[in-house]
Parts: structure tokens; sequence; C-alpha cells
């Protein structure tokens, strides 16, 4: 019982300290990632690179007025942005950051210090809750009061509904290959080679899989090219417009803690968590644990880099786009994907997973 | 601990479920069903019945209210008039179903014989979504086929609602 | 089969489920605008569903064979897809009716053709 508490004690930190800090490190590499696409400077005053620039950015957000329009709802304007932090926070508890067979702490030994511990429906719980992530848009939308803040709301719940069925769907593949929702037997599952050479990730073995939940995952964390309930050339800010000071940081920061736990989500999905492909480690415990973590951070970091260089790239859809992709494009691609895991399976060039 | 829990989530559901019906702001309407449904979901998990509680919580919850949400907020509906403001006669005989079948399902329920529940061993190894997503692919395979047909049914009668005028 | 005990009698549960069907039929009968009485019919729906825990919860593990045990919690998810299918059509319906009469308030819809 009681290094049961330490160890969820410490899982939860540790988690909150990782996104907390990812935040102010994702908006420096934006801002300068943008830059460098954009042939320009960018931030470069505050401390060697700028680096400092997020704590300023911070501190000016923090002395500004928390506005509250004359007409808006008052509970639910503020406490939307509350919302949004604790979806966007709760989702990566259940994501395992590494292997944790064997480890010990203090002489102990700890079950389920990277990995969460018996969530036999992982996957389910994750995206249960990541479902819930449309709301806080919804209703900050609504209870502004405003025109253009309404607007982005109504886009965000029909964004939101349209792709998490293709991105539902892709993540079937995965499972019937897996035969688990748990994500740390998911990352197991994707361990050593697939026909002799290549790496056994599901990227490898199903490529449309991972495409599909990549593109559904950019619209599901409203990042261009599919920020359309925040398209600021139509509707000012979409649906927080009239928000200010930390309200806004909170939106702000649960976009980038979102796109987080969506690289999270896919390295563990796709691209095989923390394993490297045909390396048998050696040794196990916790130098095993710790070059798990880096070999899974870095796979994260290079992701969030992907949601910087396509945010830079690539222009807005518009809304009809948008959906006919959603409807016509991505969902039939994603059932054409399980037809092509069953053809794989059946064919036995993939060993099925245990059930 | 657990009957603490699950008196909680009672509470919580019924509490909110009143609000639900009783609120004359669409939008806090479809709120509240949204906080009913998490608490159901806890008493499904507390049941032992994992998948379902994370089945409610994705395709209530993260589906189907967030629709309402979306016609509500398109259509603008206006406040809702007062709960019973129609034809007092219709309001009276209403409430009066309303508190019979309530009362008839209370009673039966009081009627018969408690007993204390169990959860499936699968629940305690493994979870409940591998025995059920067996049973829907073996035993229970031709209504799940029906029911794919049913949703498949139901968006082409929606979009076919959505895309024209009725004549 | 050995199953673990939970300590809630289930009749807890029905009484629970029996409530929220009192609550949604109210709403069903006294609301007047369309998409307030869907809503209410959703809750009803779930009490349906909270039933079928209740009985599932008591005799799946219990008494019934180890192949029946499970019924009770796919009726519960059988249940959830006809809703969802349930809701497409009905909102797409009320959309439908909003573009022929600019409202979904019930008592408007009281001729058979217009």
């Amino acid at each position: 019982m009681g290094t049961e508490v330490v160890v969820i004690a410490l899982k939860l930190a540790f988690g909150l300290a990782v996104l907390l800090t990812t935040v102010p490190i994702m908006v420096w590499v934006e801002r300068r990632g943008s830059a460098l696409i954009q042939d320009r400077l960018g931030p470069n005053r505050v401390g060697p690179l700028g680096l400092l620039q997020p704590v300023v950015d911070v501190i000016k957000l923090v002395t500004k007025e928390n506005f509250l329009p004359s007409r808006a709802q008052a509970p639910i304007y503020l406490l939307a942005p509350v919302f949004a932090i604790i979806i966007a926070l709760s989702t990566f508890i259940a994501v395992p950051i590494g292997p944790d067979d064997g480890l010990t702490l203090f002489g102990r030994p700890v079950d389920g210090l990277l990995v969460a511990p018996h969530l036999d429906i992982g996957l389910l719980y994750i995206f249960a809750v990541a479902s819930l992530g449309v709301y806080p848009l919804v209703l900050a939308g609504w209870a502004s009061a405003n025109k253009f803040s309404m607007h982005g709301g109504i886009r965000a719940s029909a964004q939101a509904i349209s792709y998490e069925l293709a991105m539902t769907l892709a993540v079937v593949g995965v499972l019937m290959g897996a035969g688990s929702l748990r994500l740390d037997e998911i990352v197991l599952q994707q361990s050593g080679t697939w026909l002799g050479m290549l790496p056994r990730w599901n990227v490898v073995v199903q490529p449309l899989g991972a495409l599909i939940f990549v593109v559904a995952v950019f619209a599901e964390t409203n990042r261009l090219p599919f920020d359309l309930p925040e398209a600021e050339a139509e509707l000012v800010a979409g649906y927080h417009t009239e928000y200010s000071s930390l309200s806004f940081a909170a939106f702000y920061m649960s976009e980038y803690i979102h796109m987080t736990v969506a690289a999270a989500l896919a390295t563990t999905l796709f691209f095989g968590g923390w394993t490297l492909p045909g390396i048998e480690l050696p040794f196990g415990g916790w130098p095993q644990a710790l070059l798990g973590m880096t070999v899974f951070g870095l796979k994260v970091a290079l992701f969030l880099w992907f949601f910087v260089w396509v945010r830079w790239t690539l222009p807005r859809f518009r809304f009809d786009q948008l959906m006919a992709l959603g409807w016509k494009v991505m969902l039939p691609l994603a059932v054409l994907n399980f037809l092509w895991v069953g053809v794989v399976l059946g064919l036995g060039l993939m060993e099925e997973g245990p059930w | 601990m657990v009957t603490w829990v699950f008196l909680a989530a009672a509470a919580v559901a019924v509490v909110f479920a009143c609000l639900a019906v009783v609120v004359r702001n669409p939008i806090l309407n479809v709120l509240s069903l949204v906080i009913v449904f998490f608490a159901m979901a806890a008493i499904f998990a507390l049941l032992g019945m994992d998948f379902l509680a994370a089945i409610q919580v994705i395709v209530y919850s993260g589906a189907i209210l967030v629709l309402f949400l979306f016609v509500v907020m398109l259509l603008n509906i206006p406040r809702l008039g007062r709960l019973g403001s129609g034809r007092p006669f219709q309001a009276l005989l209403g409430s009066l179903l309303a508190a019979f079948l309530g009362g008839l399902l209370l009673a039966a329920a009081a009627l018969l014989p408690a007993g204390l529940g169990a959860v499936l061993p699968g629940a305690a190894a493994g979870g409940t979504a591998v025995p059920i997503g067996r049973a829907l692919i073996s035993s229970h395979l031709f209504v799940f086929e029906f029911i794919t047909l049913l949703l498949a049914a139901a968006i082409v009668g929606a979009v076919y609602l959505g895309e024209r005028e009725l004549q | 089969m050995t199953a673990e005990l939970v300590p809630i009698p289930f009749t807890w549960v029905l009484a629970l489920s029996a409530v929220l069907f009192a609550i949604g039929t109210l709403g069903v009968m006294l609301r007047r605008n369309a998409i307030a009485i869907f809503l209410s019919l959703e809750v009803m729906l779930n009490s349906a569903n909270l039933a079928f825990a209740a009985f599932a919860y008591r005799f799946g593990a219990v008494h019934v064979a180890a192949a029946a045990a499970l019924d009770g919690q796919i009726f519960i998810f059988f249940v959830i897809a006809v809703a969802a299918a349930e809701a497409t059509v009905g909102l797409a319906l009320f959309i439908a009716l909003y573009r022929l009469r600019e409202t979904i308030d019930v008592d408007r819809f009281n001729i058979l053709r217009w």
C-alpha cells in the first residue's frame, strides 16, 4: 500500500512536470521553427537564442486583466478553460513511457511506475477522455456570447465528431494485430522485426492506418491545416476570441498538451513506443528503463517537430473541404486499412495477438 | 467505500437528471446530461463493467451529446418554456403517468429479494473487453451485423434528411 | 467460476434506474421542445440500460452458465449503438423540420400535411 501510493504520486508528479515543461519549450520551438521556415529570425532578444521568451510571455499574460464580457454566461465562461486543462492533462497518465519490468525503488519492487498498472481498457480510457476534449471549446464558444466564438464552437463540435470516427477506425487495425487494449502490450508487440528485416512497427505493417491516425490527430488537436475552430482569417480567434490573461493561457497550454499527448499516442501505437527494432538490450532494470524513456522522448520530440513543420507549411482547409475529407476520404480509407490488416493476419504474415 | 461511491454517483445522477429536465436553457440541459452519463459510467465501472463504462463515455458523452450541442447551437434554440407550461390537463396527466411508472418500478425493485451482485471473474483479470469482443463476433454475430446495417441506414437517412428540402 | 462480491445490493441499482426512468418520462410528457423531449428520452434509455446492468450484475456471474454471463452487458452495448443511430436520424429530422417551420416546438406540428 505504502509503495503503491508513492509510485502513483511519483508518476503523477513526473507526468505533470514533463507535460508542463513541454509547453514552454514547444512555444519556443514553434516560434523559432516558424521563423526558420519563413526565413526570419524569430524571437531572439530575451536570453540566449530567445530561450527565455516563453517566460516573458507568461509574465505578460499573468499581469493582464481577465476580461469578462458583459453578456457572457459567467460560470461556464470561467470554467471552460479549467476543463480544457484538466482534460488535456488526464490523458497522458495512461501512456506507457518506458519498460518498467523488474524496476526497484529503495530496494522494493515498483509496479507501474512507467506503465499505467492494470489498466485493461487503456486505449479506451484515452479515447474516452480525449473525446471530452471538445466540450471546453464548444462551451467557451457558447458562453462568450459572441458570434465569432459561437461559430468556432459549432465548427469544433462538428469537426471533432467527424474525425473521431476515422481516428478510432484507424486504431482498430492496431488492436487487431495486438489483441489487447493495454498500451504496454501494444508497444511490446511492436518490438522485433517484420518479414526478417523491417522494424515490426505498425507504421510499416499498416502505413495507411498510421497516415489516417496522424491526419485525424491534427484535426482533433485543432492544429493547422485543420484549425477551423480558431481560423483567425475568418473568425477573429474563434472560440477564444473573448478570452484574455490566464484563461487564454489555459486554452493555449491545453492545445500544446493535446499535441504532446497526440505525439506520444502516435509513437506508442504506430512507431513502437520505447522500443528500437532489432536491438536486444543486455541489461534490465533502471538502465533499460532510462534508455527506453530516452528513445520514447526522442520519438515524441520528432513528432512534435512534425506538428510545427506541417503547421507552417500547409494552408488551411475550407470547412466544407474539411468535412468532405473526413467523411468521404478518411473514413473509407480507414475501413480499407482494417481490411488490409485482416488480409495480413489471414495470410499469416504477422503473428496474431494473444486473444 | 464502494457503497459510498455508488451512493454518491447515484445522487449525482438523480440531481443532474432533474436539472436536465427542469432547467430552461437547452445548453445547460445537455451539460447536465453529460454529468448524468458520467455518473452512470462510474456505476458501470463499480459493477465491474469497465468496457461498458468506457463505451458509455465515448459514445454518449463524446459523440451523441456533442451532436446534441451542435444541433442546439446550430438551430439557436431559444429558452424553453416553463416545465408543464402547455395545457394544464396535459401537464397533470404527464406527471401522474411519470409518478405511476416510477412508483411501479420502485415497487418492483422493493419487492425483489435483495441480493448482492457479483463482478464477473473476467473483470478481475484482463477486463471485460476481450470476452465481450469474443461474444460479439461469435454467439451474437447476427445481431452485431444487424447493428452495423442499422448504423449504415442511419447515416444514409441522416444525409438524405440533411441534404434536401422535404417536399 | 468464482465471482467477486461487491457490497452493493442490486435492488439499489434498480431503484436508481426507476427514479431516472420517472424523471425521463416527466420530461418527455411535459416538454414542448423536440430537442428537450429527445434529451429526456435519452435519460429513459439510460435508465433501461441501468436496469440491464443491475440484472447482469446480480445474475450474470452467479447463476447462469458462463456462455450467457455477458448477455446483459452485450445488450447494453447494443442499446448504446441503437441510441447512436437514433440520435443521428432524430437530430437530422429536427434540422429538416426547423428548415420548414423555423421552430421545433412539437405543438406547432399538429397538421398531417403542409
